[in-house]
Parts: structure tokens; C-alpha cells; sequence
């Protein structure tokens, strides 16, 4: 645990402040490096492949080639060199490859929804309907999200501060989770069946989103200081160590948050997403597998019981088992979406030569089906490898960092990322049902945008603090000593 | 807390390869199905985004071709109407394709391979992708005259131009408009496949010219006689001439045509007994071949060709098994088992014309690219020496006189025909159910420039006592007149 090398085995906690950590980070005059450089290089090669993606997508759309293409990659570079400046300054230690795989993620997504925009205008036009593009809108969401990581990364200069504002973030999540559901629907309308959303005039926000980032904060903070009451054993049962009735409170909580965000909202994906998340939190905290089996009974125990009693439920499930049994409406969308994928086959019907126009909300849930079709396999297998190099990098950081809230957060908003991507590219290639959820980064709509970029911050900051030499030498060197004694004596009579 | 986190990061792993493997499943194994569901639209819908090549009659005529509009389809595909539908075929974003639009879809779509120097110029030059064009052996104005002889009856006319297989018109009855077909308006679509496929319809969609099996009849003996002749029969070789005879093991009687004498009601010459139509001098001859010199004889003409197209796949036209002897007496008269496509009757006829070459029948004369320079033309090859020259000239002069005892009107004055006319019962309940009247002709009998089939279905208006001659002769006729006529 106190070790910073990747690869070593965690030592038992009470270790953790007193082990020299690795020569590097206290020797003198002997910094780390801090791969900002090699940051930098990888931020101007994803925003080369976007710019490639795009001269792509407007050479086969028949578009006019000019200029104005590549001073579009070089402004996608410099938003994204503020972005770096903003680590440089304020987590010169952070991961140097989390940064460009957002990068690449968000670039694409931005092709592919400018692609998509126009496919639909090509559509919409014979009717005499304007599409109204989506792109210019992302465009101004990312610098917005730029703004805010920048801000975050500025304000929040040790991860550790919000461990003290769990509670405070626990109520807040929980209120921007349930809010769209209970409030009325001329400000929370329902969109597609869900009732997720926030509606100001033309403005609209999904708090679920950034409710998905507070709840961890709150979890993990809560997990970390009440993490002994959950180890103590209760029964042992079949060779696992249940956990005491009465400690059962917060899993029984979360089942009830993410039913309720089922009923309320008739938003599976988040559902499953959230209960995921606090499983592997609760798990990450106490090492014991009885709480993920336990998770998973109760996770299957509400699924069944949703299935019965709710027809959007079993309209999800008929669509997976045989979406082509009503192909013309029900099935239609996640039909199209296999057509798609099928079309694109192993290299895929080029950038700009897919037919994104035939899978509805191909912007936004669907957008990982038009990558499987105008990139092919190849394409989609690449964009998921993005997505795993992100979140293990995540998750290195993770097992870097010292302290126990750190690692939980770090680890739980790893998972994240990895689990939503498995919910929305599993739903789209039928290999789960389909319950719609945006695929960070790449998905059109703001208020995702925003959150995973407060996570990406969030991220950068614990990895930053994993690999940084220590600052403040504040040795305590007898405490931990005593401590390892004390251990010592506990096992000697086993 | 760092062995769940790596639990954790594997479970990562996991998942991340879970998705991999159904992304292979989907996009790799299950690819082809999906590409080639006919509910995806994809592949049309490309299709429909290149302008697709005309389809052009022989002189120059235009009879598919496209239209710009200004929806996502770009393109209309335009018809000149039902007479050339059997020919053209349709191209519907829904129901897929039939006749050419289906057979040569890959050049009119352009990604055949014998346009793929003119694609990789496209791709350099930044031209849109344009599908090549088909000229064709179709003569327009003879295709309408055959359409408009149809109207009114269920039944097809196929002609031929005996030296080359050039299909000069292949008319079918009761036909259909591809433009309601071809249209962006799936409902005006859907509306026109549900009145043309109704359930008690006249298959208007079935293209009877070459997907049409019909028992050939008396036309049959044609290749009774070109067989017989082969054995060293001659024209005046005597043959049975009674009127009615009885089935070798049976009590059933095979008559002639109204019970009338051949020859002299005992024997009568070949060249007679084809002239009448003598069934019993043609059920005896066959059984005297045996099963199988007919069968021989009869490929030598084309029948039990598998593969022949032209493009479009054309029903292999057969015997039937002949396991015992009144089998083979009634094949000798074309009934039983026998059963030709309306073009393969007129490749039998065309053969006969050509001296016994047959000529492989086809559609398509040249292949041009989209900017119709020629790629590629069909200058007709011969398949098959099925008669010696003397023999197929015997035939036509029995031919020649069969024309002569012919009935029916619109018989052409200075053009003299050569021709055979069928009566076809058919049906389970043969006495009761209108035969089929056939017309297989060439003409001038003495340098043939066009040979023709006609089949009437059920015998037209002329009901039980239809006979060949009456119903389907003049028809013919009729076409033969216009096409020598016009020339």
C-alpha cells in the first residue's frame, strides 16, 4: 500500500506512513520525472488522428476540403494544451497518458457527432426540416468542461480535502439523483421514457451525472472511516464471513437508491451503474467477496422483481433475447444498431461512409454503434483499448497513492468509467439489454461532458499525489514502529 | 486495500474482453447475416446513392433508367412500362430485384469487376461512382407488338434471331408496371406488391418466357422428327397413319386429332404426318427411338441445361422419367412428363432455322461504361450442332408444308413460314381443362431472320376446341409480319 512501485503487494495498513517509500521520492535533489513532455506529445498525436478523422469524414461526405479543417485540429490542440499548462502547473506529477486518451475520446466523439449532424441535415433536408447541428454545441461544452477541470485541478490541491465533505456530498448526490424524478415534468420532463433530465428553457441538465461522481466522494469517505465495523465478521456461511445484519445498512441503502432510480426515472443503466459502483467500493474497502455476492443476490433479487412488475423492463429484455422479433418498432433501434455493426464488419464502411442516419439516438447511446460501423471492428476494438489504457491508468494511480480514501475513490472512479463503457457498448452490441447511457467522452451532452471531466481531474489529482515526492518532510518515525510491534504481538499466538 | 483494487482492475480487464469477443461475434461471425438482412437498409440505400446504368434496346431506346431526385436516395429508377417489364425486371427498396436489374445488378451498380478500372480512375478523379450500362438484343418496337398481341390472354411470346441467339422480344402476359415498384414511396410500393402478388391473381410478376413450364404438345415433335431423322429417316419414310392406336399394356386409346386417318389410315410419309399433326405416327416413331435417342435428341436443343442464362436463370425444360412404354408414346406427342419454357420452344425453331447450330439465347449485346463506351459485346456463340444441314432443311420443309395446313387468320402474303403449332392438354382434369396453344415459327423459311414461340395459356377465348392453329398462329404471325414488315 505505501508503496508507490507498481506491482508490489499491499502491506498491512498500519505500515503505510512509516516504510521508506521508494528511494526516488525522498531522495534529495533526486526528483521524479514528471513526463510532462511525453504528455504533451500524446496530446498533439490524438489531436493529429482527430483532425485525420475529420479531413476523413468531410472528404467522403463530399465536403469542401479547406484550410479551415486543420485550424480546427490546431484549436482542438490548443484547448487542450490549456488543459495541460493547467497539470503542468498544478499536477506536474499526474499520469501522462490519462490526460491524451480523454483527449482522443473526446476529439472523436466530437468528429463523429459533427458526422452524424451531417447525415441527419442530409435526411431532414428533402422534408423541409433544418437539423440543427450538434457539434458547434459539444465544441462549446468541452471548452466549458476544460474550464471546470482546470478550475478543479486549481482549487481541489490535495484529493484529500474532500474526504471531509462526504456527508455534505452524499446529500447533495442524492438530491441531484432523485430530483428529476420526483419533480414535476414541465421542469423534469420525460425524454425517450426517462426522467432524468433537468429542463431550463433551452437549457438541460442531467444531475445524474454529476450525482454518479458526488456518491463516490461520499462512499468512499464514508467507507473510509467506518471501515473496521465493516470487516467484523458476522456468520460464516458456506466458507464466507457474512457481514453483520446491522451492517448491512449502506448496501441496503444503495439497493434502495438504485430501485428507486428504476421506478422514478425508468433509468436502468443508471441504475446498474450505480449499484456497480458502490459494490466495488464496499468490496475495495472491506476485501471480502461476501459483499459482492451478497450485492449481486439482492442486484438480481429487485432485477426479477423489476422485470415482473414493469413493462419498460420487459420491453428491454424481449429486445435483447430476440430484437428481431419486432423489428419494425421495439427492436428497431438496437436492429440497426447489429446492422450497423454487421455493415461496418472488420475495417468498417470508412468515416463518412456509414449510414449513422438509420440508428436513432445515434449521438448520444448509440454512438459507439456508428464507430462499429464506419471503423469497423478495428475501429471499435481501438476506442475500447482508449478506454481500458484510461481506466487502468486510473487504477494504477490508485494502487500508488498512500492514503486508504484516496485509493477508493481513485479505484471506484476507475471502475466507473470501465463499467459504464461495458453497460453502453454491451447494451448496443446486444451482449447485455440495452438501457441507455452516454459513453463518457465520446456521447453528445453536456452535463457528461462536465462530470467526467471533474472525474478525469479527480483522477489526475490522486495520481499525482501516487507518484509526487513528498513536499512537507513531517517524519514520524516512532508511531509506525510501535504499531508494527503491535501487530507482531496480535499474530504471534496463532 | 491494494489486492481488491487488482481484483477490480481485472474484473476491468474482463469485462473489456467480454465486449471484444461479442464485438467479433457481431461484426465478424455474425457480419454477412446482418449485412444481408433484407430489412437492412444499408446496402440499398448505397446502392440508390450511385447512379445506377440504363438499360438500353438494340437501337438505342432507353428502358431503365434514373431520374435525380432530391431525396436520400438521389436516384428514381424510371421504366418504360409493363411490355418491357419481363425484360427489365424491377428495382425496389423493399422488395429487392428481378430480370435484369437482378441478374447484371453487380454492373448496373457499378462494383462489377469488369468496370474496376473505370472505379479506381473515379476514386483518383474524386467522379462519383456510376454502375454500367446494358445495350440489349431487344428490339422495342417488336417487344410492343408482342406485348399488345398478348393483351387479353395469360401466355408469352419469345423471338429469336436464328443466327446469332439474339432475343429480339420476349413478351409475357399478364405483366406489371416496375415503376409503382421503384418508387420512394414505400406505401404506393407496398400497395402495388400487395396487388401484384394478390392470392387468386393471375401472376402477373411470373416472367412465363422463361419461367413459364408448359407440356410443349404437338410442338414437341419437331425434335421426334429432327431425332427420327438422325436415325436415317427421311422426309417421305414411311410412319404409322392410323387414326387411333392403343397404349402398349393398357386399355387407353391415344387418338389423332379428331380421329382422322394419316396418309392413307395405315401408313403415311414423316413429311405428312408432321404436316397433320399425326399423334399416332409420333407416339409409334418414339417408341421405336426409345427414351434414350429422344432424351439425346432433345439436348441436343437445349433441354436439361441447368445453367443456361441469359442472363437471367431460364427453368430447365425436361422429359420426365419414361420409365415404362406409354411414358414414352405420349413424350412422343409432347404430353405426359414434357414440359419447355415458351424460350426454349423458340430455340428449337431458331436451330431448325439456323441449319441445326444452336446459338445461345441472350439478352445483352454489348456492356458499356457509365459513359457508354463499350467494354464488352456478345456476338453470339454456336452451343450445339443439333441436326446436320440436309436434315434441318427436310424439317423445314415439312415445317414449310405444316404452315400450310394451318387454320387461324393473318396468314402474311409473300413471306413464306415455316412453323408447327401445339394443342397442350394439361391439368388433373385433362377433358375438362382448356389446353394450351403453342406456335413455334421461323421465317422467310428460306433465309430466316426471325423464329418465334407464342403459347397462349388455357387456349385463350377459343375454350376447349382450341387448337394451336386458331388461337396462337395469327398472334405470331402478327409478330413475324412486324418484324419483316419493318425492315
Amino acid at each position: 500500500m505505501g508503496s508507490p512501485v507498481p506491482g508490489a503487494q499491499g502491506t498491512p495498513p498500519a505500515a503505510a506512513g512509516g516504510t521508506p517509500p521508494a528511494a526516488s521520492s525522498t531522495s534529495p535533489g533526486l526528483k521524479p520525472p514528471t513526463r510532462r513532455g511525453s504528455e504533451l506529445f500524446l496530446l498533439a498525436f490524438a489531436a493529429l488522428l482527430v483532425t485525420i478523422a475529420l479531413i476523413l469524414v468531410e472528404a467522403n461526405q463530399e465536403q469542401e476540403l479547406t484550410m479551415r479543417i486543420v485550424w480546427l485540429g490546431l484549436a482542438y490542440l490548443g484547448l487542450l494544451s490549456v488543459a495541460h499548462f493547467a497539470v503542468r502547473r498544478w499536477a506536474p506529477y499526474a499520469d501522462p497518458v490519462i490526460l491524451p486518451c480523454v483527449a482522443l475520446l473526446n476529439g472523436l466523439g466530437l468528429v463523429m457527432i459533427h458526422r452524424i449532424d451531417l447525415a441527419m441535415a442530409d435526411v431532414k433536408l428533402p422534408k423541409g426540416v433544418v437539423w440543427s447541428p450538434a457539434a458547434p454545441k459539444q465544441v462549446l461544452w468541452t471548452a466549458i468542461a476544460l474550464v471546470l477541470f482546470c478550475t478543479a485541478l486549481k482549487v481541489l490541491s490535495d484529493h484529500r480535502t474532500l474526504a471531509r465533505y462526504g456527508y455534505t456530498c452524499g446529500f447533495l448526490g442524492l438530491v441531484a439523483l432523485v430530483l428529476p424524478g420526483v419533480l414535476p415534468s414541465f421542469i423534469a420532463p420525460e425524454i425517450n421514457g426517462a426522467k432524468i433530465w433537468l429542463s431550463f428553457g433551452a437549457f438541460s441538465i442531467q444531475p445524474g451525472e454529476f450525482a454518479k461522481i458526488l456518491l463516490m466522494v461520499f462512499f468512499a469517505a464514508f467507507l473510509v472511516s467506518k471501515r473496521e465495523l465493516f470487516t467484523t465478521a458476522g456468520r460464516r456461511v458456506l466458507g464466507m464471513d457474512l457481514p453483520r445484519a446491522r451492517d448491512l445498512g449502506p448496501l441496503v441503502a444503495a439497493w434502495l437508491v438504485g430501485v428507486s432510480i428504476m421506478v422514478l426515472q425508468k433509468d436502468l443503466g443508471s441504475s446498474l451503474l450505480f449499484f456497480g459502483i458502490v459494490l466495488v467500493l464496499l468490496y475495495v474497502a472491506t476485501e471480502r467477496a461476501a459483499w459482492v455476492v451478497l450485492g449481486v443476490v439482492m442486484f438480481c433479487v429487485g432485477a426479477v422483481a423489476a422485470w415482473k412488475m414493469f413493462g419498460h423492463v420487459q420491453i428491454r429484455v424481449q429486445n435483447w433475447l430476440d430484437p428481431f422479433a419486432d423489428a419494425a418498432n421495439k427492436g428497431y433501434q438496437i436492429v440497426q444498431s447489429l446492422f450497423g455493426l454487421g455493415t461496418g464488419g472488420l475495417f468498417g464502411a470508412g468515416l463518412g461512409g456509414g449510414r449513422p442516419d438509420q440508428i436513432p439516438e445515434a449521438n448520444t447511446d448509440f454512438i459507439t454503434a456508428v464507430i462499429g460501423e464506419e471503423l469497423g471492428f478495428v475501429g471499435l476494438a481501438a476506442v475500447l483499448l482508449i478506454y481500458t489504457v484510461f481506466a487502468m491508468r486510473g487504477m494504477r494511480g490508485a494502487l500508488a497513492v498512500r492514503d486508504t480514501f484516496g485509493k477508493l475513490l481513485g479505484g471506484g472512479l476507475a471502475f466507473a468509467v470501465a463499467f459504464q463503457i461495458f453497460i453502453v457498448v454491451g447494451g448496443v452490441t446486444k451482449l447485455i439489454p440495452m438501457t441507455g447511457i452516454t459513453a463518457p467522452f465520446l456521447s453528445y451532452g453536456g452535463s457528461s461532458l462536465l462530470a467526467n471531466y471533474i472525474l478525469v481531474a479527480l483522477l489526475l489529482r490522486i495520481s499525482d499525489a501516487a507518484r509526487a515526492p513528498k513536499t512537507t518532510p513531517k517524519p514520524r518515525p516512532q508511531q509506525p514502529a510501535i504499531a508494527d510491534q503491535f501487530t507482531v504481538m496480535v499474530e504471534r499466538p496463532k | 486495500m491494494n489486492k481488491p483494487l487488482r481484483r477490480v482492475g481485472l474484473a476491468m480487464m474482463a469485462m473489456m474482453l467480454l465486449l471484444l469477443a461479442n464485438a467479433t461475434y457481431v461484426q465478424v461471425i455474425k457480419a454477412d447475416d446482418y449485412r444481408k438482412d433484407p430489412l437492412n437498409r444499408r446496402v440499398v440505400l448505397d446502392q440508390y446513392s450511385r447512379e445506377r446504368g440504363q438499360i438500353i434496346a438494340a437501337g438505342g431506346e432507353p428502358l431503365a433508367t434514373v431520374e435525380k431526385t432530391t431525396d436520400r436516395l438521389r436516384y428514381l429508377r424510371k421504366y418504360q412500362g409493363a411490355a418491357f417489364a419481363p425484360v427489365t425486371g424491377f428495382f425496389s427498396t423493399v422488395y429487392g430485384s428481378s430480370g435484369l436489374e437482378r441478374a447484371e445488378d453487380d454492373l448496373l451498380n457499378g462494383s462489377d469487376d469488369r468496370l474496376f478500372a473505370r472505379r479506381v480512375s473515379d476514386l483518383i478523379t474524386g467522379r462519383d461512382p456510376k454502375g454500367g450500362s446494358l445495350q440489349l438484343t431487344i428490339d422495342a418496337a417488336l417487344q410492343r407488338v408482342a406485348f399488345e398481341q398478348l393483351q387479353g390472354v395469360n401466355g408469352s411470346v419469345v423471338a429469336i434471331r436464328p443466327q446469332t441467339g439474339e432475343i429480339l422480344a420476349m413478351a409475357s402476359t399478364p405483366s406489371y408496371d416496375p415503376n409503382a415498384l421503384a418508387s420512394h414511396d414505400v406505401e404506393e410500393q407496398m400497395a402495388a406488391w400487395k396487388a401484384l402478388n394478390a392470392p387468386d391473381g393471375d401472376l402477373p410478376m411470373l416472367n412465363r418466357s422463361i419461367a413459364g413450364l408448359y407440356a410443349p404438345g404437338s410442338t414437341f415433335k419437331l425434335i421426334v422428327a429432327a431425332a427420327a431423322l438422325a436415325e436415317g429417316k427421311t422426309k417421305d419414310s414411311e410412319v404409322d397413319g392410323r387414326p387411333v392406336i392403343t397404349l402398349p399394356g393398357t386399355n387407353t386409346p391415344l387418338p389423332n386429332y379428331n380421329d382422322t386417318n394419316c396418309g392413307n389410315g395405315v401408313t403415311a410419309t414423316l413429311q405428312e404426318a408432321l404436316a397433320k399433326s399425326c399423334n399416332t405416327a409420333f407416339a409409334v416413331l418414339a417408341d421405336q427411338l426409345g427414351p434414350e435417342k429422344l432424351r439425346k435428341a432433345a439436348a441436343k436443343f437445349g433441354f436439361d441445361d441447368q445453367d443456361l442464362n441469359i442472363p437471367m436463370p431460364v427453368e430447365t425444360s425436361r422429359l420426365g422419367p419414361m420409365t415404362e412404354r406409354p411414358a414414352v408414346y405420349q413424350t412422343g406427342i409432347g404430353q405426359r412428363d414434357v414440359l419447355v419454357t415458351p424460350l426454349e420452344n423458340a430455340v428449337v425453331a431458331a436451330t431448325i432455322a439456323n441449319g441445326g447450330v444452336r446459338m445461345r439465347p441472350h439478352l445483352v449485346q454489348k456492356i458499356l461504361a457509365p459513359d457508354l463506351q463499350v467494354i464488352s459485346e456478345d456476338k453470339g456463340d454456336d452451343v450445339e450442332d443439333a441436326m446436320k444441314v440436309d436434315h434441318a432443311h427436310a424439317l423445314r420443309d415439312m415445317m414449310v408444308e405444316s404452315e400450310k395446313n394451318t387454320a387461324g387468320g393473318g396468314k402474311l402474303s409473300g413471306v413464306t413460314i415455316a412453323s408447327k403449332t401445339g394443342t397442350a392438354e394439361h391439368g388433373e382434369n385433362v377433358k375438362n381443362t382448356k389446353p394450351h396453344a403453342w406456335y413455334v415459327a421461323f421465317a422467310p423459311a428460306e433465309k430466316p431472320e426471325i423464329a418465334i414461340a407464342v403459347i397462349v395459356e388455357n387456349g385463350g377465348d377459343a375454350g376447349l376446341a382450341a387448337t394451336g392453329g386458331r388461337v396462337a398462329a395469327p398472334l405470331g404471325r402478327a409478330v413475324v409480319g412486324a418484324y419483316l414488315g419493318s425492315r
